[in-house]
């Protein structure tokens, strides 16, 4: 072996907690990056992977089977245009409710309306749909729910009282459809007895050549209009709808999850920077030495740049292997959110990402080293030697002058012996507690957002008055045989039932219709507020709520499309008639792309629209019990064709899934600042050992010991909380109204003033927290080293 | 009761003789013992097996009547803080810390009490004739200088007990003679010394019994009436 090999051979293996701190650090980079990068990969149009993969229904049509045969139901598989098709399956509409408990709910609580098909198998050439949990129904009595229905267990019993023979079905398997083309599946056979004494329905599924347009889908829906006959097809879906509503539930946080996931690689970057340098810069001496053996300059790089790279890269190949695995589970909980898109870790992230590691620890390292091979021989032999005078002999003198134990007032003045080397330690703190505050701050505006988009369905129980609602959000699906068999509810008499209802504590409804607005081209989506709202306003940014007749509340974007300012009038037209809305207030609004003008219910009965449809959202008093609510209140209102649900409070799986992924980062990046601080305090240690020797042979306990080294690091460490803190806090400032507007919307400044004064306390405390965190071993270790050995170290 | 007893006592480092073998040894208060010996006798193992710095690996170390080799890593330190003075041969003073300061750190790791320990520190000061070097770091002040400081710190908790290593290795001949005159005076002053030399100058200047190590083994053990 060649001298640098040994010199190389022997630095790694002589510094061993140095070594292993760096092989963790570039793990803990590596693998950080990885998923990072990773997500940012995933992040980019997960709808459409995800439809591409389960060869998605560009349109499911429902037909009606006595205006059809199945023959000529399958028949417009050969329909212009047509590429692969799926069915006639047989479907069946029903209410059930839960014949056990589950997932928190009691037995007999209602479910919302589901469409059942009746499919043999879950793949095919359309909507190859993804089994989640369980498997798919093989015999009678057994169903699969979609994971957009109710987040029901394996294993639940669902009763269907409207169906022939009130059957009892088990669920045996979760299943995710990109198309959402059923609420639930059960087998032919199953369907054809659910759908006995009623008119049978059927749905078809279909790929299109052409179906990346609105027009493209409408040429396709009419090909196929053409080749069937006439009035058979009840309703069709388009898959462009579902990418809407998707889009909208999963975009809004994409931009939010990108910026951590740069961030979290900036941290990395900057991180690992500062262990290679500290650890290369520690060596200083050891270089002189070997320059006065004869080493050039140019050895001397080339050997602390391989000490440096050996532990990386064998760090870098235990981070690509924990990316990876950390991955199958962030993954999965974002592929949830993407709508199985099937997400995983893309080669080129596996490869790009180590490398530029390698590269970046191979920098870190050159920099130093070139400038301790520049040195003198002399010179750097004496680094480190020389007394310091100046500043950290005048922090000493202040320092022991202090009414505090003698061990603290030491550990208090050391960081300012060595200040760039405390400026390493302080760097290694500050992006941990950035990170840790952005991560904080991002969670608690995405919860913020979400909180914004549930108050839609604020209440504990919604009273639809019409039709079959559906309780994921979507827009409501009147499915074919069932629209004009119901006359609808009466919204006044509605009303009164709920008021008059033991256990409601207030009330409002909504309804919507599309009016014209001033200003803007088209029809655009209003909804209109009727009772008192003014416990689940939406959340403004600025402005008021509606308070009384002729006010209007709309979303910045709308606004602006508008050309309209808080304060300002607008005119809204329905069928020949108009009146004037007054804007109140701009609000934070992300479904239909944020274009909802939000009015009082005068302003429909101004324009004409009849309140037909009403939905209402109730608060019960406290104490109510939801299903005894629910059956009480269901017995008046079902006479009368309306019907009252429970609201799921289910913590949005969007949200679950970000928290947990933004938890996950923000833990790997504050190990990688806790390395970090780690290797800082372990050289530092290593230098000190000596006068450690001195104060312990003068009657330094172990716990003094340990008191003096934590101390000097948690000195350290408040001073990286206060910077650090303010750094994360600045950084999501900058960062969320910009992915706000990427987003499409402006958040609520409820949304980004997030901190309150107690969490930025703990965020603070954080930095000293990751500070004592790193410092704890080598001030283990400093308590532990014998006296004699460490009077002797020179 | 003798200040000091150490009954069989083995020190065994790695393969090879041990440093210390069965030695036994009493010394009483008030007593200045000068251990010499050539270099790898054994000399400074056994003044780290008194100062509880080690431990012994067969045998007792009884000082002061403590069971020093028996003691925990908290307990030794305790030990050392009330009572041994430590001296060594390189001074091992903090540089970045006043001479006032390095002399209080004992007192202050001790916990004693700040207006106490001042005025200590002011009286050693004074005793030691270095009172003008108070607020200068030790890197300004000569060998002798640096040497009466680190002799002023090991006094400070008044130790029953003052061990010095060397304390004359690294000082020139007129330091060396300036330390020899004071640890004699401290030892009249009835200051109970402990100090491992290869200067036998010193041993017979201030030592009222020479005790000499060879392959970890007293060789000889002479008072100064003999002597």
């Amino acid at each position: 072996m060649s001298a640098i090999g040994r010199v190389v051979r022997a630095g790694v293996g002589r510094r061993r907690v140095q070594t292993m701190v760096m092989l963790l650090t570039t793990m803990f980079t590596v693998a950080s990056s990885i998923l990072a990068a990773g997500l940012l990969v995933a992040s980019y149009a997960p709808f459409d992977h995800a439809f591409a993969k389960q060869n998605g229904a560009h349109l499911s049509a429902q037909f009606d089977g006595s205006k059809a045969s199945v023959a000529q139901i399958t028949n417009t598989k050969n329909a212009d245009g047509v590429t692969a098709a799926a069915g006639p399956f047989l479907t069946a509409t029903a209410q059930p409710k839960l014949a056990s408990g589950d997932n928190g709910l009691p037995a007999g609580m209602p479910l919302p309306q589901m469409t059942m098909v009746g499919r043999a198998d879950d793949d095919g050439p359309v909507d190859d749909v993804t089994l989640v949990h369980g498997h798919w129904p093989t015999s009678a009595g057994e169903i699969a729910l979609d994971t957009n229905y109710f987040e029901a267990n394996v294993g639940a019993k669902l009763k269907f009282a409207d169906l022939p023979g009130t059957p009892t079905l088990t669920v045996v398997g979760i299943v995710r459809s990109v198309s959402e083309t059923a609420d639930a599946w059960v087998t032919p056979a199953e369907a054809a007895t659910l759908s006995a004494e009623t008119s049978p329905t059927y749905e078809m599924l279909y790929r299109f050549a052409h179906a990346a347009t609105t027009a493209q889908i409408n040429a396709d829906r009419a090909a196929l209009s053409t080749a069937s006959p006439s009035g058979s097809i009840v309703g069709t879906q388009s898959y462009l709808s579902i990418k809407q509503v998707q889009t909208t539930n999963t975009g809004a946080f994409v931009p939010f999850i990108a910026a951590f996931g740069v961030i979290g690689l900036v941290m990395s970057v900057l991180i690992i920077s500062t262990v290679v340098s500290g650890s290369v810069g520690s060596a200083t001496w050891r270089i002189g030495v070997l320059k006065s053996l004869g080493l050039t300059p140019a050895q001397v790089v080339r050997a602390y740049v391989a000490q440096a790279w050996i532990p990386a890269a064998v760090g870098t190949l235990l981070g690509i292997v924990v990316g990876n695995l950390l991955a199958i589970p962030v993954l999965n909980g974002a592929d949830n959110t993407y709508g199985g898109a099937g997400l995983s870790i893309p080669l080129w992230v596996n490869v790009a990402v180590p490398l530029l590691a390698l590269v970046l620890v191979a920098c870190a390292a050159f920099v130093p080293a070139l400038r301790a091979g520049r040195m003198r021989a002399a010179e750097t032999i004496a680094v480190g030697r020389t007394p310091r005078a100046g500043r950290p002999r005048n922090v000493q003198r202040w320092a022991a002058r202090l009414q505090l134990p003698r061990p603290v007032t030491l550990g208090l003045a050391t960081p300012f012996g060595r200040p760039a080397r405390s400026g390493a330690l302080a760097a290694a703190v500050v992006f941990g507690t950035a990170s840790v505050a952005f991560a904080t701050g991002l969670a608690l505006s995405l919860n913020g957002v979400q909180h914004g988009r549930s108050l839609d369905s604020a209440g504990a129980v919604t009273i639809n008055t019409a039709a079959f609602p559906d309780i994921s959000g979507k827009s409501i699906t009147v499915r074919p045989g069932q629209d004009g068999t119901r006359t609808p509810a009466d919204p006044a008499a509605v009303a009164g039932i709920i008021k008059s209802q033991p256990g409601t504590k207030s009330y409002y409804g909504t309804i919507g219709a599309q009016v014209q607005v001033n200003g803007i081209s088209g029809l655009s989506e209003a909804v209109a507020y009727t009772g008192d709202s003014s416990w689940a306003t939406h959340q403004m940014i600025s402005g008021r709520w509606l308070s009384g007749p002729g006010e209007a509340v709309a979303s910045p974007r709308f606004l602006t499309a508008a050309g309209l300012h808080v304060g300002d009038m607008v005119t809204v037209s329905n069928a020949g008639k108009s009146t004037s809305v007054r804007i109140v207030g701009s609000e934070f609004e992300l479904s239909h792309d944020g274009m909802d003008l939000l009015t009082d219910a005068s302003t429909f009965s101004a324009l004409g629209i009849a309140e037909t449809g009403m939905q209402y959202q109730v608060e019960l008093q406290h104490g109510t019990s939801v299903t005894q609510y629910l059956d009480a209140i269901n017995q008046q209102l079902r006479p009368m064709n309306a019907d009252a649900e429970p609201v799921f409070r289910d913590r949005s799986s969007v949200i679950a899934a970000m928290d947990a992924l933004v938890a996950l980062l923000s833990i790997m990046m504050v190990v990688v600042a806790a390395l970090g601080v780690l290797n800082t305090v372990v050289l530092e240690t290593r230098e000190r050992v000596h006068d450690l020797g001195v104060l312990k042979a003068l009657g330094m306990s172990p716990r003094q010991t340990i008191t003096t080294v934590i101390t000097s690091a948690a000195t350290v460490g408040v001073v990286g909380g206060l910077i650090g803190v303010p750094v994360g806090i600045a950084v999501h400032a900058y960062v969320l109204p910009i992915m706000g507007h990427i987003a499409g919307t402006t958040l609520p400044k409820a949304d980004l003033d997030v901190y309150s004064l107690a969490s930025i306390v703990a965020l603070g405390l954080g930095g000293v927290a990751i500070a004592v965190v790193g410092a704890l071993l080598p001030a283990s270790w400093a308590a532990k080293i014998r006296t004699a050995s460490a009077l002797r170290t020179e | 009761m003798p200040l000091i007893e150490l009954c069989d006592v083995t020190k065994q480092y790695d393969a090879g003789p041990p440093a210390l073998a069965n030695l036994s040894l009493t010394v009483q208060a008030g007593e200045a013992i000068a251990v010499v010996g050539p270099s790898g006798s054994g000399k400074s193992t056994l003044l780290n097996l008194i100062a509880g710095l080690d431990k012994p690996s067969a045998g007792t170390v009884t000082v002061d009547g403590l069971r020093v080799d028996a003691m925990s890593e908290a307990a030794s330190a305790k030990y050392r803080r009330q009572r041994i003075g430590m001296v060594f041969q390189f001074f091992n003073l903090l540089d970045d810390l006043t001479v006032a300061d390095n002399i209080l750190l004992p007192a202050q790791l001790a916990g004693m009490a700040r207006t106490k320990a001042d005025a200590r520190v002011k009286d050693l000061l004074q005793y030691l004739g270095i009172d003008r070097f108070a607020d200068s770091h030790p890197g300004r002040l000569s060998g002798g200088q640096r040497q009466r400081v680190a002799v002023a710190r090991a006094l400070m908790n008044r130790p029953a007990l003052l061990l010095a290593d060397e304390p004359t290795g690294a000082l020139d001949t007129a330091s060396g003679e300036d330390v020899k005159a004071l640890l004699a005076a401290l030892n009249a002053d009835g200051q109970t010394i402990l100090l491992v030399t290869h200067d036998l100058g010193l041993a017979d200047s201030c030592a009222t019994r020479t005790i000499e190590l060879v392959d970890g083994h007293i060789t000889r053990d002479v008072s100064v009436v003999a002597r």
